[in-house]
C-alpha cells in the first residue's frame, strides 16, 4: 500500500507529537521556543537475543517515517538520490560484542536498493579491514553486492583539511569514494570524551585521532565534523543503540552494557549526540555512577559543536519521539 | 598514493642506490604493514602500569596517557589490547636512510661521519611547523614499513661501513624500546647511536637511554610554555628537566633552537634562554640556531631572516655560550667552529659537507685548549 506524504502527515501528526518523551500541555506548546531539531527513537521489540533483521527492519521503517515526516521511500530520497555513493560509517572498534549491528547495515542496504541504488553503491566502512572483519563483516569489493573496506584499504587523502584545532588527512573514502554519507554509530561511554555517538564517530575519518584526545576532545570532535569535506557528505545518523553501554567505554565490557534495543535517527548530529548523553547520564544514575563531569570527562565537545553552528544542542528545541 | 610514501620512495632510490633495496622491495614492505597489527607478533611496551578494567598509563613521556583497551596513546603508535600495551613499531622502520652526521646537526660527534638513521611512524606532540609531519603525524599503518629486527640493523650499518646510527626524523622517544636494544646491539659490536630528539621523556626511560647512547641532539622548540602550548601542543618544562638530566648523566648532548619569526625569537627570550643554558648546563654545550622556513601548518610566515640568526648568536655568545651556530644557511660563518679560546678556525663547514677539520685529539691545534665533544 502506498501513501502519500500529504496522507502521512496528516495520519501520523497527532501520534508524532502524542509520542514525544517530554509531552507538552497545549497552552505549552504555544510558549515553548520553536523545536529545530528532531530525534526518534526507534524501539524494537524486547527480545532475549540479538538484532533479528526483521525487527531491525521494522524499526528503522518507524524511525525513518517518524523522522521525515513522510513514508519510508520518500523518507529515503530525501536523504540520498539513486545516484549518489553511499558510505555507511559503522563503528567497529570494539568489536564483534559492542559494534554496529550487521542487521542495522543490512537493512539500510535494502532500503537504499529499494529506492533505486544499486549495491556497489554502498560502501561499509570503518578505520581498518581488521576491525571491519573483527566486527561480523565480510571485507568486499565486487560490487555485485555492498562494498566494504577500510581506511588502511582506500588510503588517506594527500591534502591536509583543517578546520580551526583539527588538521588531519581525510579518508579517501570520504574526499573520493563517497557522496553521501550515513553515519552509524554506536552508543556508549567514552573513557576520554565522555560518550561516544555520532559526532566522535568520524574520528574514524582521520587519519590523526589520537591527536584530539586532550581536554576531553574539545573542541577537537567539534572541528573534525565541522571539516567541510565531510560535513557536505554526512546526511543523517542512525544510532545503533539495540545494544548500550553507560561505562568503561569504549570497549566492550558485559557489566556496563546493557540491551537498550532501540535505534536513534536524526539529521542534527549534535542533537542526538546531546539526547545520548542524557540517556547515558540517566543509565548512570540509575547505576550510582557519578555524573560525566564527576568522573572528569564532560562531553563539552557537543556544547563547542553547537557553538560552532553544527546542530543544537539546546533540549527545549530538540523534538524526541519515540516510536 | 601519500606523499609520506612519496618521500619514502626517494628514500628507497637512494638506498637502492646504496645497495639497501634488497629491504625495500615492495611484496616485503606490504606484509610488513599489515604483519605488524597482529598481537602475536607486537613487543610489549617497557614503560607502563595497568590500571583497573583493562586500562593502563603510559610512563614513557611526560603525557602519561592513561588508555582504554583498544585505544592508542597520543603519539599513535602505541596500543592497549586487553590491557596489555604494545608498541606497534618495533623493528618497523618506515625511513632508512644514509646522512652526514652534521645533518641532524651534531657538530662536535664524529665530524664528517656518515649515520644511518632511521625513523618510525609517530610522534608525541604535533608541531604546527614540523618538517617531517608525514611521517611523524602517522600512524604505523599508514605507512609502509620494513621488518628489520635490531641485530638485523646493527649488521647493516657495519656493512654500510657507518659509524653511527640515528634515531631522527620522526621522534625517536615513541620507538624507545626499538631504540634501546639496537643501541645496547651497536654499542656491543663498536658502532655509535645518536638520538635526535625532542626531549619530551619521562626521566626512567632517558637515564635507561644515557646508558646504550652515545649522543644526543635536543630540539628546545622555544623558552617559553606559550609556546609549547600554542605551537608544539606540549610543554617546556619537561624538556628543561630532560636536558638537565642528561647533563647528570655526561653523555654527550647538543641543542637545537629553530627560530620562528615572530613565535619564539624574542631577544629577552633568546637571552633568558642562553643564561639557562651557561648556568645549567655549562658554556660548552653547543647550541644551533637553525632558519625556518615555511612548513606544515605554519605557511603563513616568513623564512627566518638571517639578521635574525645572526642577532641570536650574538646574544649567546654574549651570556658566554662557547659554541653557537648557525644552521639551514649553507656558507654562513655560523656554521664553522671555532676555538672558545684563541678563535682559531677548527672545523671549517660548507652545508652538511666538511671542509677542514683541525682538531687533533680534541684540542685545538694553536692553543691546545680541549674542545668539548666526541671525536673519534
Ligand atoms: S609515549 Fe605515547 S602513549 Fe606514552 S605517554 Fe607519550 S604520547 Fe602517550
Amino acid at each position: 500500500m502506498s501513501i502519500s506524504r500529504r496522507d502521512f502527515i496528516k495520519d501520523h501528526a497527532a501520534l508524532a507529537v502524542g509520542a514525544t518523551l517530554t509531552p507538552l500541555a497545549l497552552q505549552d506548546l504555544f510558549a515553548a521556543p520553536a523545536l529545530t531539531a528532531r530525534v526518534v527513537q526507534a524501539n524494537l521489540p524486547s527480545a532475549k537475543s540479538g538484532a533479528e533483521a526483521d525487527h531491525v527492519l521494522r524499526a528503522l521503517d518507524r524511525g525513518m517515517e517518524a523522522l521525515l515526516q513522510m513514508p519510508g521511500k520518500e523518507a529515503w530520497a530525501e536523504i540520498v538520490s539513486p545516484r549518489d555513493i553511499v558510505g555507511l560509517k559503522v563503528s567497529c572498534l570494539a568489536g564483534k560484542y559492542f559494534s554496529t549491528h550487521s542487521s542495522l547495515v543490512q537493512a539500510i542496504i535494502t532500503r537504499l536498493v529499494s529506492i533505486g541504488l544499486k549495491p556497489g553503491q554502498i560502501i561499509i566502512w570503518d578505520r581498518l579491514n581488521m576491525d571491519l572483519q573483527g566486527a561480523g563483516f565480510t571485507l568486499n569489493q565486487n560490487p555485485q553486492q555492498a562494498l566494504c573496506y577500510g581506511n588502511d584499504a582506500a588510503g588517506y587523502s594527500q591534502a591536509l583539511y583543517e578546520y580551526q584545532s583539527a588538521c588531519s588527512r581525510l579518508s579517501r573514502i570520504v574526499t573520493d569514494h563517497c557522496t553521501a554519507i550515513i553515519n552509524l554509530p554506536v552508543l556508549k561511554d567514552h573513557g576520554i570524551v565522555g560518550i561516544s555517538a555520532g559526532l566522535k564517530n568520524f574520528f574514524g575519518a582521520i587519519d590523526n585521532p589520537n591527536k584530539y584526545h586532550d581536554s576531553c576532545g574539545d573542541p577537537y570532535v567539534a572541528d573534525v565534523n565541522m571539516i567541510p569535506a565531510l560535513r557536505s557528505k554526512v546526511r543523517l545518523t542512525i544510532c545503533d543503540a539495540i545494544t548500550a553501554q553507560y561505562e568503561g567505554g569504549p570497549p566492550f565490557m558485559r557489566q556496563w552494557n546493557w540491551p537498550m534495543r532501540s535505534l536513534l535517527l536524526a539529521k542534527d548530529m549534535v542533537a542526538l549526540d546531546r539526547i545520548c548523553w542524557t540517556i547515558i547520564e540517566n543509565k548512570r544514575s540509575e547505576n550510582n555512577l557519578p555524573t560525566l563531569r564527576d568522573a572528569g570527562r564532560y562531553p563539552s565537545y557537543i556544547h563547542t559543536a553547537a557553538l560552532r553552528g553544527l546542530g543544537t544542542d539546546d533540549l527545549q528545541k530538540i523534538e524526541v519521539i519515540d516510536v | 598514493m601519500s606523499a609520506s610514501v612519496l618521500y619514502d620512495r626517494r628514500e628507497f632510490m637512494t638506498c637502492a642506490a646504496g645497495g639497501l633495496c634488497f629491504l625495500m622491495a615492495a611484496p616485503a614492505r606490504t606484509k610488513a604493514v599489515h604483519s605488524a597489527m597482529k598481537t602475536d607478533q607486537l613487543v610489549e611496551a617497557r614503560y607502563y602500569e595497568k590500571l583497573p578494567n583493562r586500562k593502563i598509563k603510559c610512563l614513557l613521556c611526560p603525557r602519561t596517557c592513561v588508555i582504554d583497551d583498544l585505544e592508542r596513546g597520543y603519539c599513535g603508535v602505541r596500543e592497549n589490547r586487553d590491557g596489555i600495551y604494545y608498541t606497534l613499531v618495533y623493528g618497523k622502520p618506515c625511513t632508512l636512510h644514509i646522512d652526514p652526521i652534521e645533518k641532524k646537526p651534531l657538530f662536535h660527534f664524529l665530524p664528517g661521519s656518515e649515520a644511518l638513521s632511521i625513523a618510525t611512524a609517530g610522534c608525541n606532540v604535533f608541531c604546527k611547523f614540523c618538517q617531517n609531519w608525514e611521517i611523524s603525524q602517522s600512524r604505523p599503518e599508514q605507512l609502509p614499513s620494513l621488518d628489520l629486527a635490531p641485530a638485523k640493523l646493527v649488521a647493516l650499518t657495519r656493512e654500510k661501513k657507518c659509524p653511527v646510527i640515528a634515531f631522527t626524523y620522526n621522534e625517536p622517544v615513541v620507538f624507545t624500546e626499538y631504540m634501546y636494544d639496537i643501541a645496547e646491539k651497536a654499542r656491543g659490536v663498536g658502532v655509535h647511536t645518536a638520538m635526535i630528539s625532542n626531549g619530551y621523556i619521562q626521566a626512567k626511560p632517558l637515564k635507561d637511554l644515557c646508558r646504550v647512547l652515545s649522543a644526543v641532539k635536543i630540539d628546545l622548540k622555544a623558552f617559553s610554555e606559550r609556546f609549547y602550548k600554542e605551537l608544539v601542543s606540549g610543554q617546556l618544562q619537561p624538556v628543561l628537566d630532560s636536558l638537565i638530566l642528561l647533563k647528570q648523566e655526561k653523555i654527550w648532548f647538543e641543542i637545537v633552537y629553530l627560530v620562528i619569526p615572530g613565535q619564539n625569537d624574542d631577544p629577552h627570550e633568546l637571552s633568558s634562554l642562553c643564561k639557562w643554558i651557561y648556568k645549567e648546563l655549562g658554556p660548552g654545550v653547543p647550541l644551533h640556531f637553525t632558519r625556518f622556513y615555511p612548513q606544515y601548518r605554519l605557511t603563513n610566515v616568513p623564512a627566518t631572516p638571517l639578521q635574525t640568526l645572526q642577532k641570536a648568536r650574538q646574544i649567546a655568545q654574549d651570556a658566554g655560550l662557547q659554541f653557537v651556530y648557525s644552521g639551514n644557511v649553507p656558507g654562513d660563518p655560523g656554521e664553522n667552529t671555532y676555538c672558545s679560546k684563541c678563535s682559531e678556525l677548527l672545523i671549517k663547514r660548507m652545508g652538511y659537507a666538511i671542509a677542514e677539520n683541525r682538531i687533533k685529539t680534541g684540542q685545538c691545534p694553536k692553543c691546545r685548549t680541549p674542545i668539548p665533544g666526541v671525536w673519534k
